[in-house]
């Protein structure tokens, strides 16, 4: 150091210019705070069970998310070796426990393919229907639960005293609130109750009042804008990429829709409807999508109503059930996005192999990309927009 | 003077004092809570369990909670800083008990008139923020930790809107005496008729709608519960605490929305004044004006709590930082332009 020709002052032989450099270093150090590494859940209310989020943070920023999950895996790929084929629609009530009639339905064609039978028409309009009301149920209890998430508490109130009607309607025809297993591979255990067809017109009209007022109680009020626009932004590509499906990736502007776009299945060809997208891709256009499909869906069961045909719900099936060799892949347009079964058969009574693709694990597949850089109240707000459910991660 | 005027000793008016002050945040915060939280937030939310209990109305609800509480097992986490964790609860306690030693509730109703009543008030109010720093900082928790610091930030940020929201009646008064200007609305007339006094949220209508909203920040009640966050943060610093600890907390917490509520009403609506009604009569009737037109106040308040979202914490201080104070000055300016004039 003491090397230069420049005289230097006896003991102050370093160089100024590195001291200065060094004393900027030190200043760094102490004003640089540590990242905290922060863990919500298993057991935290934004995670609607046990999903667990690792974040790391910076102050209220968010470095880096990782999300663990596992925590409620059940082994239903595995215990489907294990069961029939009739059996298996009680597993697979229990994915996404919110819908659980949608479900069952993708599942129970796998098999109805195999064995080259099909569902006489009244037992798929009723099928329709029953998926159509689950889509309401959960869609309800998502447009009041978003508004808890936000800091709102009322809306949360409302989605559940609103989908209490439609889970009654559920509850009448198919004897179970959440878990129906009124699925039989042919057609359905019972036909509709009497006065289920004018009672279900009834509490359309309900659903659509609730739209209305989940409209102006949410959608409308700045402070919810404030907190959900532009907030946890899926493009478009990058989510279709990360096999996010259903709503979410409508709200990114994806015109893509398995009802209309996907193999004909249920009466779904007989029907008009519309697809709603939404080209911003964040949080809000989430919570708009949803609304707009709740209503659609309640338009969908009035004209199922409408053309309810009459005739049998059961299909001629042995008594015991019997799938023919083969494989079938089977995907439907659930409430949380694309369900997809694939059964793989060698022909005994239960299935040899059955894959389940479910909507909510890809839909959080893409959550490590979305968190990065956002503040730790919007790590709820997606959470909340992405809408999963923890059955249909981890089954 | 009057059937009032009663030589007490002054260690019984002492005693008579602190063991009003003493029942007046429990009981406040039972009527507000039972009111608003329960009553209410039923209504508006058609919850039918706060309506079952006891029979008629539900009454039975909040004690059932209360007792609750009290069968709670105490648990103090094995990190946690046990002396601060136990003090915190006190603390906050403890600052909403010392607003209402100024709040008065007739002519002679009131624990001490001090000069500086408002300034103390909103002094003293603040104190609470020191504890829920404790009980953040003690929990050992990190939701906890947050919460506290949000808390803190928000507590500052909104002191000063909350201040200048105050200014405006200090000049209009022309004193920081709560009693005074009780008194400056009582006795005051519009365009020289008098026939309901002069209450300050006629020409103060703005520093009311401030007041309401800063003090729904230093309440930390939605919209602007970022610290206590339930559905992010669990409960923010309150999260580690249980049973009798955490009745402390809600006391604390209705407690000093009643004390705000009756801040508001004193500086805006005349307190416990019904124009032309002095002496002896104003002194009885005067908690029951000052409870009417707190609970009103009240009211707007919890209205806005239960319909609205949470804010996030940066959009928060935007909104103190860059709304809410500039309009506070330019009120406070036109306040004062407006005295010199006239």
């Amino acid at each position: 150091m003491s090397t230069t020709e420049q005289p230097t002052t006896p003991g102050f032989e370093v160089d100024p210019a590195a001291f200065r450099h060094l004393a900027d270093a030190q200043v760094n150090v102490e004003l640089d705070t540590g990242d905290m590494i922060l863990n919500m859940g298993p057991q935290h209310p934004a995670t609607h069970g046990t999903l667990r989020l690792v974040v790391r943070l910076d102050g209220e920023r968010v470095i880096a998310a990782d999300p663990v999950i596992g925590y409620m895996h059940r082994g239903y790929e595995k215990l489907t070796e294990f069961r029939t084929y009739p059996q298996v629609t009680t597993l697979i009530n229990r994915i996404d426990w919110l819908s659980s009639f949608a479900n069952e339905v993708p599942f129970v064609h796998a098999a109805e393919q195999l064995m080259e039978i099909e569902a006489p028409p009244r037992a798929q309009y009723i099928r329709t229907a029953l998926t159509e009301l689950s889509r309401i149920a959960t869609f309800l209890l998502f447009l009041g639960e978003m508004g808890l998430q936000v800091g709102a508490l009322t809306p949360a109130f409302y989605g559940f005293r609103d989908r209490e009607h439609v889970l009654n309607l559920i509850e009448a025809a198919t004897g179970g609130r959440f878990h129906p297993n009124f699925n039989r591979i042919g057609g359905l255990k019972d036909d509709l109750p009497w006065g289920w067809i004018s009672e279900t017109r009834n509490v359309m009209k309900i659903v659509l009042d609730a739209c209305d007022v989940f409209e102006d109680l949410v959608v409308g009020n700045e402070i919810f804008q404030a907190r959900t626009r532009s907030i946890g932004i899926i493009p478009g590509e990058l989510g279709a990429s990360y096999g996010v499906s259903g709503s979410n990736l409508r709200a990114s502007g994806v015109d893509w829709d398995l009802r209309r776009d996907g193999a004909p299945y249920l009466a779904y060809p007989d029907l008009d409807f519309q697809v709603f997208t939404h080209p911003d891709g964040d949080s809000f256009s989430r919570y708009w999508v949803r609304l707009q499909e709740t209503r659609e869906s309640a338009r969908m069961v009035l004209q199922l109503l409408d053309g309810m045909p009459a005739g049998p719900i059961m299909a001629k099936v042995p008594r015991i059930i019997k799938v023919p060799e083969g494989e079938a892949w089977v995907e439907t347009e659930n409430p949380l996005g694309q369900m997809g079964y694939y059964v793989v058969s060698k022909g005994a009574t239960g299935p040899f192999r059955v894959k389940i693709r479910s909507a909510s694990f890809s839909n959080v597949s893409i959550l490590p990309w979305m968190l990065r850089g956002v503040y730790v109240p919007d790590v709820v707000t997606i959470l909340a927009s992405l809408y999963f459910i923890l059955g249909d991660i981890d089954r | 003077m009057n059937a009032l005027a009663v030589e007490i000793p002054w260690g019984v008016l002492l005693a008579i004092k602190a063991v009003v002050i003493l029942a007046v945040v429990p009981l406040g915060a039972l009527v507000l809570g039972y009111t608003f939280l329960l009553k209410m937030m039923s209504h508006m939310q058609s919850r039918l369990g706060p309506m079952d209990p006891g029979g008629f109305h539900g009454w039975f609800q909040l004690i059932g909670d209360g007792i609750k509480f009290l069968q709670k097992e105490d648990i103090v986490p094995d990190e946690a800083d046990r002396r601060v964790f136990a003090l915190a609860p006190t603390v906050v306690v403890i600052s909403t008990f010392l607003i209402f030693v100024v709040i008065p509730a007739g002519p002679r109703l009131q624990v001490a008139n001090l000069d500086v009543g408002v300034f103390y008030a909103l002094a003293v109010s603040s104190l609470s923020v020191i504890g829920v720093l404790m009980a953040g900082w003690a929990s050992a928790n990190k939701f906890a930790l947050i919460g506290a610091l949000r808390a803190a930030a928000q507590l500052i940020a909104y002191e000063l809107p909350l201040l200048l929201a105050v200014v405006g009646v200090v000049i209009q008064a022309g004193t920081m005496s709560l009693q005074g200007i009780v008194s400056a609305q009582q006795d005051g007339a519009i365009f020289g008729w008098s026939g309901i006094g002069n209450p300050f949220i006629l020409t103060q209508f703005v520093g009311f709608l401030l007041f309401l909203i800063a003090a729904q920040a230093e309440l930390t009640q939605t919209p602007f519960d970022m610290p206590v966050a339930e559905s992010e943060l669990v409960a923010g610093y309150m999260v580690e605490y249980t049973g009798f600890r955490f009745l402390f907390f809600f006391i604390g917490e209705f407690g000093t929305a009643t004390a705000f509520a009756a801040l508001a009403a004193t500086l805006f609506l005349g307190g416990w004044s019904i124009p032309g009604v002095h002496g002896t009569a104003a002194d009885l009737l005067g908690p029951l004006v000052l409870v009417v037109k707190l609970m009103a106040v009240a009211f707007l308040m919890f209205w806005v709590r239960f319909t609205y979202p949470r804010l996030r914490e940066d959009q928060l201080q935007a909104l103190a930082w860059k709304v809410l104070i500039p309009i506070a000055l330019v009120n406070v300016i036109i306040t004062a332009i407006i005295k010199v004039a006239i």
